[in-house]
């Protein structure tokens, strides 16, 4: 048997695409990653082009093996597990060879590091439900979160429906993508670079005020600081209003809302179909 | 006096209550409103503050004055602080902001009693209803039903929030008597029943007719006071069975006494709160919610207090050592639930993985078994962890190190290789 690894673009459908052409090919892959990442190896390395019609098949084949075991391969791709495409080409091997009736089994070896890792995705996406922090800016909402795992599309059904008569972002730092909502429209496009714009007069007197709150609520004779900790982790604090330095509750006349360098003037609107870009695990038909 | 004060004033003395919570509710949006209530079953937290307690609501009081003279209480009528309100308008404003910018999940609203227990409910009212119906807020509403307050107020307050709650405070009448001398059993009581029969009607109604109004759909809670009386375990924890089986409460919550005042009938000043106390019956609470245990299990007269070095679940399974080893592939779901470093999670991953073949000692660290104390207590196909030898004194030694890390720690202390328990 060779060794060869699959290249792919890092697209969902691109993936999906990968593990067609190994049954196409009658191969396993040693190892597939995103051209992006791909370092000079030993082993020998196809460029696997991106195909709708075989990604849908793919897709559609799980499907009907097992629903659980597709939603465990749409959100596993979400998440930051370290060679998450060689764990999930594992999963779809067994769900396709045995069906779906190991996945009662949380302990089989080839399920765990999935369920585990989609986990932490879900775990934290639920708190950043909590932790994302949104300024007012000229009517819209913006909000910038730092995760780990790709939570955007997991977060996207919670926020849209919060803020239902709202318009809103949400920019992704670690991921480069962002998500957009207005007029019941959203959608998640990747933008490069981001820049918040500084408070007006309302915004930052409203940023003081619940920095007041949050200071004021906790009794100081209860002070535990490892409780906080384990519950809220300082890699949130980052982007959350109340650990924020002096500068973030000042007030500057600035008119322009938002000051992307290299990004459009104003936030894309919803309606614009999304550009062609890497695409999220919901977006399949 | 401006708004940062006045939320600095009211959220300052409404601090002390345990309750934050955003759970229960299951309002989905609506058009030309802002914000809805279906977070998750769970509820939602926004941040927490230095004392390690989560923030879901804004927690604050309509007014910090007070007619009323509990010795616990900050804002009692001889206390000298500053006193101030909020208009209905600020209140409504400070909510509607917080929420679009996702601080928080909605309003908790509590109050000193001003004038008279009527006159503060009608206030709370008329604040309520300018936030729902003027400012259109979908979101959560948590408010406080004043004791001795008038049944048809409550009945509106409860078609405004959707949950109720009214604060026992302290766990008996002698208590009661001597701290809280404006307060009586009954007038505690009589709104927790009529919030009960209230929410239960209101669910009927509901069967029946789609649209009619819904009555504190997210239930009611109280909270207890630790700490401030001499109250033991016991007599807390029984109260909570009651008030679980009888007014159907969806939480009771407890609050270490912290000392704010200087009391012959109080600790003193210097006293520490108790947190630990209140840790063991929070986790006594889950056992009595969702474990299924009574309270005639976890203590009795001879051991009306919990063992503060383990936790109640280890402490029951101790005093049962024969109804152990379990075996995790045969066990049912109740007995499951029994041993410590299992819970509602791994027991239902457990019925779910036997299913697909037997299980073993190596699958369930897998399944989310807490090992370092269900190793002691289980069996997977017969056999035990590997190279387990414990006697009923190194168990008890090996489940306090075991929960010893997870306990906050005494400041500076030295870390020494023989460490005496």
């Amino acid at each position: 048997m060779t060794e060869i690894v699959y290249c792919y673009d890092g697209s969902f459908e691109g993936f999906l695409s990968c593990i067609f052409d190994s049954y196409a090919n009658k191969e396993v892959p040693t190892a597939i990653c995103c051209d992006e990442d791909l370092v000079p190896m030993l082993f020998a390395s196809r460029s696997i082009p991106t195909d709708r019609e075989h990604a849908g098949r793919v897709y559609r084949k799980v499907v009907k093996c097992s629903p659980p075991a597709a939603e465990l391969l749409r959100k596993g791709f979400l998440t930051c597990l370290p060679e998450k495409e060689l764990h999930l080409y594992r999963l779809v091997q067994k769900v396709l060879r045995e069906g779906g009736s190991f996945l009662a089994n949380r302990s089989d070896p080839v399920l765990y590091p999935v369920t585990k890792a989609v986990r932490h995705l879900e775990g934290e996406a639920h708190l950043l439900k909590g932790f994302t922090r949104f300024s007012d800016l000229g009517g819209v909402l913006g909000g910038e979160i730092e995760p780990k795992n790709r939570v955007l599309p997991i977060l996207r059904g919670h926020f849209c429906a919060r803020y239902l008569n709202e318009k809103f972002f949400l920019y992704d730092r670690t991921h480069h993508e962002a998500l957009f909502y207005a007029a019941g429209k959203a959608v998640i496009r990747p933008l490069a670079d981001f820049q918040m714009a500084p408070p007006d007069e309302a915004e930052a007197a409203y940023r003081l005020l619940w920095k007041r709150f949050y200071d004021t609520i906790a009794i100081k004779e209860r002070y535990n600081p490892k409780c906080r900790m384990t519950n809220m982790p300082k890699r949130y604090w980052n982007t959350m209003t109340e650990f924020q330095d002096e500068s973030y509750f000042r007030a500057q006349s600035s008119h322009e809302a938002v000051s992307a360098p290299g990004a459009p003037a104003w936030i894309p609107a919803p309606e614009i179909p999304p550009a062609p870009g890497l695409s999220a695990p919901e977006s399949i038909p | 006096m401006d708004v940062l004060e006045k939320l600095t004033i009211l959220t300052d003395a409404a601090k002390y209550d345990a309750a934050c919570t955003s759970s229960g509710g299951s309002r989905t949006s609506k058009k030309g409103y802002i914000g809805n209530t279906s977070t998750s079953l769970a509820g939602c937290c926004h941040t927490f503050s230095a004392d390690g307690r989560c923030v879901t609501l804004l927690k604050v009081l309509m007014t910090n004055r007070c007619v009323y003279d509990c010795k616990y209480c900050v804002n009692r009528r001889s206390n000298e602080t500053k006193r101030t309100a909020f208009t209905p308008e600020e209140l409504a404003d400070l909510t509607i902001s917080f929420y679009r910018r996702n601080y928080i999940e909605g309003l908790f609203l509590s109050s000193g009693v001003l004038r008279s227990p009527d006159y503060t409910t009608e206030l709370m009212i008329q604040s309520l209803r300018l936030l729902r119906e003027t400012y259109r807020f979908n979101g959560y509403i948590h408010a406080k039903a004043i004791p001795g307050a008038a049944p048809e107020l409550v009945e509106q307050l409860g078609f405004l929030a959707d949950r109720l709650s009214v604060n026992i405070e302290l766990p008996s009448e002698a208590g009661l008597k001597a701290l809280a001398p404006d307060k009586t059993k009954g007038a505690i009581l009589a709104p927790m029943r009529q919030i009960q029969v209230r929410n239960r009607q209101s669910k009927e109604e509901l069967v029946k007719y789609r649209h009619a109004p819904k009555f504190a759909p997210a239930g009611q809670s109280t909270q207890l006071i630790v700490g401030a009386t001499a109250d033991n375990d016991l007599h807390i924890l029984r109260l909570t069975q009651g008030l679980y089986d009888r007014y159907r409460l969806k939480r009771v919550f407890y609050s270490a006494y912290v000392p704010v005042v200087e009391h012959a009938l109080l600790p003193a000043k210097d006293v520490k709160p108790p947190l630990l106390r209140e840790h063991r019956l929070y986790q006594a609470d889950w056992l009595l919610r969702f474990y299924g245990f009574r309270a005639e299990e976890l203590l009795d007269e001879g051991n009306p207090d919990f063992d503060p070095r383990v936790d109640p679940k280890c402490s029951w399974a101790l005093a049962h050592l024969n109804f152990f080893p379990v075996e995790v592939n045969t066990a049912d779901y109740e007995s499951l639930l029994r041993i410590p470093g299992v819970g509602i999670v791994s027991a239902r991953r457990i019925l779910s993985a036997r299913r697909t073949g037997p299980l073993h000692m190596e699958n369930l660290p897998k399944l989310g078994v807490v090992m370092k104390r269900a190793q002691y207590f289980l069996t997977a196909s017969g056999k035990t962890a590997e190279g387990l030898r414990f006697t009923p004194d190194s168990l008890l030694r090996g489940l306090i190190a075991a929960e010893h890390p997870l306990l906050p720690q005494p400041p500076m202390e030295q870390l020494s290789l023989f460490t005496a328990i």
